[in-house]
């Protein structure tokens, strides 16, 4: 033992010897090597290449009447596409972005974006080339994820709550006529998926 | 399972297995021979109970996942199937539906026992964090199992529930696609939940070894609070615990049965007899009766993060419970305050309950009238005063009332708390005994 446990030195410290060396040097390999092998396991939860590839749908805008929402499928969960009137639209002009507690738009075509109507109507998605939307149509569109940012339920549409917009009975969250959270424990805005016009007619989801 | 084993064993058999695996021998001191305080009453029973319970799950549970398909496209008419056309499979699922039901039943009993007896005080604090440990497995099992049947409650409770994690600062939005496994609940989140509802029982039952390892090294609590002084103050295991438990075993399980065979459905929610529906949202979201008063704390935040931290607390705070309670006394039969603040622990415990499962806004108490519609206090501020003295009754009142509290005389012995009682009232003759 003599030649790997080196005698203490003056001031009682011992000198670090081979062995703590390989000590450390196996400690960290086991380590690293661990990290390695757990990775897999962890990553393995996460979504799948063909549930990631199940990314985009079509769907036509243009019977929705003034007023209404169709919900389509979209990733396993539900879009709204609702038709504003011309009421709704300057209701939710009219909010200050002071009142909103959550002033980010929400909205993936215009990430970091302040939540101000036009940034969160179809005005702020991307028209193909060579497609013709009127200007007045596309403000009139609200295209959002049907799901209530508190814990996800589903919230009632049609002008539903104290905002004129969606309402969540499920904790009590009220969004206004853009979709915005304006009370209740819902943290953040409805959110809206990265959409644009692909035809005088039709949106494409993802 | 501790101090001098007094197994003999009586066949050559026995004799040879003994020195080569003692199992035998450590049954016998475990749950034979194993000395136990002679003054337990039926709040004791309930350990067996669950024993009963879990072992009642894991068999039908075995069974039934025999026939139940974990795919979002048959789940829900797999679990019909059971009930149609398997044979007893009505009867399986029954047993393991309502079995959850009456296992939450007797943990809360057996929990609130071990809080009113002290049972968690030294020397048994291992013993009380490993019950705590089995009754978040148990309440994850749970929660796993409710969402196979992929109804519209199975389907939005796991919506909730998994959107609470989405409340973290950073991670929540990639913690919570992880736990989806896509980008909302869906058949990957049936199959991990299956995988896991699975192995859940069997760690369930891993930590009832260890819970039972911590209970027979220090031995039982019991009624009094005062610890074991000589072999007066116990009788054996068997047959004394053993046929008392097994007629608590029998009652129990005649409540069982009764809701088996009589009302099967009573304590679930008729919305999961409609197939998941990811566009559609169920009036009212509500969880199992055995979740309601977390599911209440949870909402009485105004704040998604805030609620989320409030629910994972009030099941924390029972970690610490050991050093927060600084009793010298274990048990409430002698803390005259204690037992109050105790009583209306409990109360508020089953009165969060009933604010889980009303609507936030309901009126609670009707305070007049306004434009024609009732005022007054709504659900959710009872809720809110009913989560403050959750929390204050472990952090406030259980930490001061070991300062302030004078306790009752205690008797000097477990034998002597047994004849005391014969003679007549109880602290006559007795002599009080020293602070435990």
């Amino acid at each position: 033992m003599s030649d790997v446990t080196p005698s203490p030195d003056a001031n009682g410290h011992s000198e670090p010897s081979r062995r703590d060396f390989i000590y450390i040097a196996a400690g960290g390999a086991v380590a690293v090597g661990g990290a390695f092998v757990l990775w897999p396991f962890i990553d393995q939860m996460n979504p799948a290449a063909d549930t990631l590839a199940l990314a985009s749908i079509r769907a036509p805008f243009n019977d929705i009447a003034e007023g209404e929402q169709v919900t389509v499928m979209w990733r396993g969960g539900p879009v709204f596409i609702r038709r504003r009137t011309q009421a709704d639209i300057e209701s939710a002009r009219a909010v200050e972005l002071a009142a909103l507690p959550d002033k980010d738009a929400r909205n993936e075509n215009e990430p970091g974006a302040e939540a101000t109507d036009p940034n969160r109507s179809a005005l702020s998605a991307p028209v193909n080339e060579g497609v013709e939307v009127p200007e007045d149509v596309r403000a009139s569109l609200i295209v959002m994820k049907g799901n209530c940012t508190h814990l996800g339920c589903v919230p009632v549409g049609d002008g539903a709550g104290d905002y004129n917009g969606w309402f969540c009975p499920c904790h009590g969250s009220h969004y206004d006529a853009a979709g915005r959270i304006r009370r209740g424990p819902a943290p953040e805005n409805l959110h809206i998926p990265p959409y644009s016009f692909v035809s005088s007619t039709t949106i494409q989801i993802g | 399972m501790s101090g001098h084993s007094t197994y003999e064993p009586k066949t050559g058999f026995e004799r040879w297995l003994d020195e080569r695996l003692p199992i035998v021998r450590l049954g016998y001191d475990s749950f034979v021979g194993f000395p136990t305080p002679r003054n337990l009453n039926y709040w004791w029973t309930f350990g067996g109970i669950l024993t009963v319970c879990l072992m009642v799950q894991i068999v039908s549970g075995i069974v039934l996942a025999m026939h139940y398909v974990p795919h979002v496209d048959y789940a829900f008419a797999s679990v019909e199937r059971i009930d149609r056309d398997v044979n007893y499979g009505w009867l399986l699922r029954s047993i393991h539906a309502n079995g959850a039901s009456m296992f939450f039943l007797a943990v809360y009993i057996h929990m609130f026992r071990g809080l009113y007896y002290g049972s968690y005080k030294s020397p048994r604090e291992v013993l009380w964090i490993l019950g705590v440990v089995i009754y978040l497995l148990m309440m994850a099992a749970a929660f796993m199992g409710y969402v196979l049947p992929w109804g519209q409650m199975s389907y939005w409770g796991a919506m909730v529930i998994t959107n609470l994690f989405g409340a973290l600062p950073l991670i929540g939005g990639p913690l919570t696609e992880w736990l989806w496994g896509g980008f909302t609940v869906g058949n990957e989140t049936l199959n991990r939940f299956f995988s896991l509802h699975y192995l859940i029982p069997f760690l369930i039952a891993g930590v009832v070894g260890l819970h039972i390892w911590a209970l027979h090294v220090p031995g039982n609590n019991n009624p009094t609070g005062i610890s074991v002084k000589s072999s007066k103050d116990t009788l054996p295991f068997h047959p004394y615990y053993t046929v008392k438990d097994g007629f608590a075993i029998m009652l129990f399980l005649v409540i069982f049965a009764f809701f088996v065979f009589y009302a099967p459905d009573v304590l679930g929610h008729a919305d999961n007899y409609i197939e998941a529906d990811p566009l559609v949202t169920p009036a009212h979201i509500v969880p199992e009766w055995y979740l309601l008063p977390f599911y209440a704390i949870l909402r009485a935040v105004p704040s998604k993060l805030g609620g989320v931290i409030l629910m994972f607390a009030a099941i924390g705070v029972l970690f610490v419970l050991p050093w927060l309670d600084t009793s010298k006394v274990r048990s409430m039969r002698y803390r005259p305050l204690a037992r109050w603040f105790f009583i209306f622990f409990v109360i508020a415990g089953l009165g969060l309950g009933w604010c889980g499962a009303k609507n936030p806004d309901d009126i609670f108490l009707p305070l007049g009238s306004h434009d024609g519609h009732a005022t007054g206090i709504t659900f959710l501020w009872l809720a809110r005063v009913l989560t403050l003295y959750y929390f204050a009754y472990f952090l406030v009142i259980l930490p001061l009332l070991g300062f302030v509290e004078k306790p009752k005389p205690r008797p000097a012995s477990i034998a002597d708390s047994v004849h005391g009682a014969k003679a007549g009232p109880q602290d006559s003759g007795v002599k009080p005994a020293p602070a435990e």
